[in-house]
């Protein structure tokens, strides 16, 4: 196959990283349970809690959020994209898939933010981390879920783990750059009326690149939810699941439903995150509306 | 009381290893040099000291080395060698902890493109000083609103920096600067970045701030005009070192150097310089009981056509001219002939030159010089006037509306200002 066969020896690079992770899986096996005792329990409970009210009660509640955080047009889109997806029979495993990526995105967002901190701060930090970081994007996604199955076997626990690894990248680079952005006056300004580093970072670098990381966290959900589809491979309950199950059987009508609750799923958390990271810019949302009112009326 | 701030053969080198660029200039190596190695040297031994209560401005052209001077004196940057010291207290040697302390208590900063914290309203930002060393919220909001009253900004405290004009946001700098209660301020072109006549402003605000409040002020500029307005001292700085420090007067009048010497040559000296810069002692002055035959033999000595007279305690009593005395020594008068019409025009010491053009044109009569107490210092004859503002020599007779862009050879009034071996290049 390769002409150079026998002038460049064959390196089993493969081979050593299933060495590695036997070894870890040998050595950090109560590390694994823990995590997947966490997941299970933060999951299932989650997911019930958001099954708990009947689909036209959340509904309401889901378009009253968007209404409050973006645009009252944002609130009846919603309404319909979401009945839509229960005449579908989608609903259900829609919000499996929302509870996987809300609880991936936060654990995400609470690795990446203190990462992208510590590396804004520290340069050698930042060497380090970001060649570790695009190694964690570029990788293909499917990848992830090898390792993640041999440490937990199939079902929800290796869904989460590879998601939240494949999502955390663009969380550690946007705070950083979030950080880094601010301008360096400012921060000087801190520095000489006498603020110490965590004076600064809480009272002016964090505050100043909310935004950023706001954005940020808007990628990581994006992701979280592509690969929340992947993990659907590995047994992951949800509408990826059901993908997978269509692309198996070539069932184009299921494919076709399950791929359009994913969807209305995405624009939902995308526009409202999006609208939470930047509330200045919606002026027409419930809660800018209601800010206005109240400074306008004699205090 | 030993000075607010004193700078002895500071040094600041960036790149790496800075140790060796400042062996390397104390050797004799040049800054050029030492760049084609990688070091920048930025400031170059600079000592001076500044002294409670007094306006000392740095004054450089850009890329100069003042903000980085400035920033050693708080310790934003460590000085690569030398020694700085607040009061009587050495920054090097103090723990990370205690430079905090020094600039929470002693010395606070205003800069150039105001570095307000815009998600903050004007007042917690004004407080931001305060907040900073744990001050309680009452004191601290009680404090910002009186600091943001004394720079004309009462009532804006709720609003966010980004609805106030520049010059309005300067204030709040300034106000935050000043809440901070320390005795030391830092200007780095604070005033820079605002329009001309809002900056004009801001300089008198400054001026009588610091007056009433009794500030050490460090102020950077690189703008002459600027630095002789409100600095009591200059330090004029080139390429990291400074090479000529003292009150504008002197920098004015004997440049150290060349570099000194050119630069003066941008300044609009009708405004810098005052009457007193000017005058000139007539030889004679007549008493007040004197006659019109002792004011008539004064005059053929002094060679004017004009005599001043004072009062017995020096206080200007009136001009008398040529014609007129020797009218009456002619007729055998033996009163003064005071002339109705030709009042007398009495300028204080200190009005700039730019202010004396308007009661010289409307006067016959020579402008009296008087100090403070109102006692005759001088005179000034309106040909002096004009040379001193550099005019009368335009090549189409222009002559009052140059005033404000004097030219190389205009200044033969001020001996030591004049460099023809300058005046070429211009
Ligand atoms: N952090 C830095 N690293 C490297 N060089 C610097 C740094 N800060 C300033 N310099 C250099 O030092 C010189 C003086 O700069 P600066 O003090 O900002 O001058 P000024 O304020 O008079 O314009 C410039 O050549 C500038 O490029
Ligand atoms: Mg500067």
């Amino acid at each position: 196959m390769n002409p150079d066969d026998g002038l460049v020896p064959r390196i089993p690079v493969g081979e050593w990283a299933e060495t590695g992770i036997d070894w870890l899986k040998a050595n950090l096996a109560w590390l694994f349970d823990a995590f997947r005792w966490l997941m299970e329990f933060l999951v299932g409970n989650f997911t019930e809690a958001l099954l708990f009210l009947p689909a036209l009660v959340m509904i309401p509640l889901l378009a009253l959020l968007a209404w409050a955080v973006r645009s009252w047009r944002m609130g009846i889109g919603t309404l319909v994209m979401m009945i839509v997806v229960v005449a579908m029979d989608q609903w259900t495993p829609m919000l499996q898939t929302m509870a996987l990526v809300i609880v991936a995105t936060l654990f995400a967002v609470i690795i990446a933010v203190p990462l992208g901190i510590l590396a804004a701060m520290n340069s050698t930090v930042s060497a380090i981390v970001k060649p570790i970081m695009d190694f964690m994007q570029t990788m293909p996604a499917f990848v992830y879920l090898i390792p993640a199955v041999t440490f937990f076997s199939i079902g929800l626990v290796p869904g989460m783990f590879s998601t939240i690894i494949f999502a955390l990248p663009p969380g550690v680079r946007m705070t950083e750059l979030g950080i880094r952005q601010v301008d360096s006056e400012t921060v000087e300004a801190g520095e000489s009326f006498g603020a110490n580093r965590g004076q600064i970072l809480r009272g002016i670098q964090l505050p100043l690149a909310i935004p950023t990381i706001m954005a940020g966290v808007n990628q990581v959900i994006m992701l979280a939810l592509s690969m929340a589809v992947i993990a659907g491979m590995a047994g992951t309950e949800g509408s990826g699941k059901l993908v997978v199950q269509a692309i198996s059987t070539l069932d184009l009508p299921l494919g076709v439903e399950a791929g359009l609750g994913v969807v209305v799923l995405a624009v939902f958390l995308d526009r409202v995150t999006a609208a939470l990271g930047d509330p200045g810019d919606y002026k027409s949302s419930l809660l800018a509306v209601l800010r206005r009112r109240r400074t306008a009326s004699p205090a | 009381m030993p000075p607010a701030i004193t700078a002895d053969g500071l040094y600041k080198v960036f790149g790496r290893r800075p140790a060796r660029g400042v062996e390397a200039l104390r050797q004799g190596r040049t800054r050029d040099e030492l760049r084609d190695e990688g070091l920048t040297a930025a400031v170059i031994d600079a000592s001076f000291s500044v002294e409670p209560g007094e306006n000392f401005v740095v004054m450089g052209l850009s890329g100069s080395g003042k903000s980085t001077l400035i920033r050693m004196v708080n310790g934003l940057l460590p000085a690569s060698a030398g020694e700085l010291r607040i009061g009587d207290d050495v920054l090097s040697s103090m723990s990370p902890g205690k430079v905090r302390e020094v600039r929470r208590k002693r010395v606070s900063m205003v800069f150039q493109h105001f570095a307000l914290l815009p998600h903050r309203t004007v007042g917690e930002n004004a407080a931001y000083g305060l907040e900073v060393s744990g001050l309680n919220r009452a004191d601290r909001e009680k404090r910002a609103t009186e600091a943001l009253e004394m720079v004309g900004l009462k009532g804006w405290g709720g609003y966010r920096p980004s609805a106030l004009s520049g010059g309005m946001q300067q204030r709040v700098g300034l106000a935050r600067a000043l809440a901070a209660g320390t005795d030391i301020m830092l200007m780095d072109e604070a005033f820079s970045a605002l329009d001309p006549l809002i900056r004009r402003d801001m300089q008198d605000q400054l001026i009588e701030l610091q007056q009433k409040l009794d500030k050490t002020i460090l102020f950077i500029t690189h703008d002459l005009n600027e630095a002789m307005r409100i600095g009591d001292r200059i330090a004029m700085m080139r390429d990291g070192r400074i090479e000529q420090i003292g009150t504008s007067d002197e920098i004015l009048n004997e440049p150290a150097n060349d570099y000194v010497a050119r630069f003066i040559q941008d300044v609009d000296r009708s405004r810098v310089m005052t009457a007193q810069n000017i005058l000139e002692r007539p030889s004679e002055t007549l008493g007040e009981d004197h006659g019109p035959r002792t004011a008539h033999r004064m005059l053929r000595e002094t060679q004017n056509p004009w005599l001043v007279a004072l009062h017995r305690d020096r206080t200007p009593l009136g001009v008398l001219w040529e014609e007129d005395v020797a009218e009456a020594v002619r007729t055998g008068r033996d009163e003064l002939p005071w002339v109705p019409g030709r009042e007398m025009p009495v300028v204080s010491y200190d009005t700039p030159i730019a202010d004396l053009f308007a009661p010289s044109a409307h006067h016959l009569n020579p402008l009296i010089v008087v100090d403070e107490d109102g006692k005759f210092l001088g005179v000034i004859p309106r040909v002096t006037l004009l040379t001193a503002a550099g005019t009368g020599h335009g090549e189409n007779g222009d002559t009052v509306t140059t005033v404000g862009a004097p030219d190389a050879a205009g200044g033969d009034a001020l001996p030591g200002t004049t460099h023809d071996t300058l005046g070429g290049d211009r």
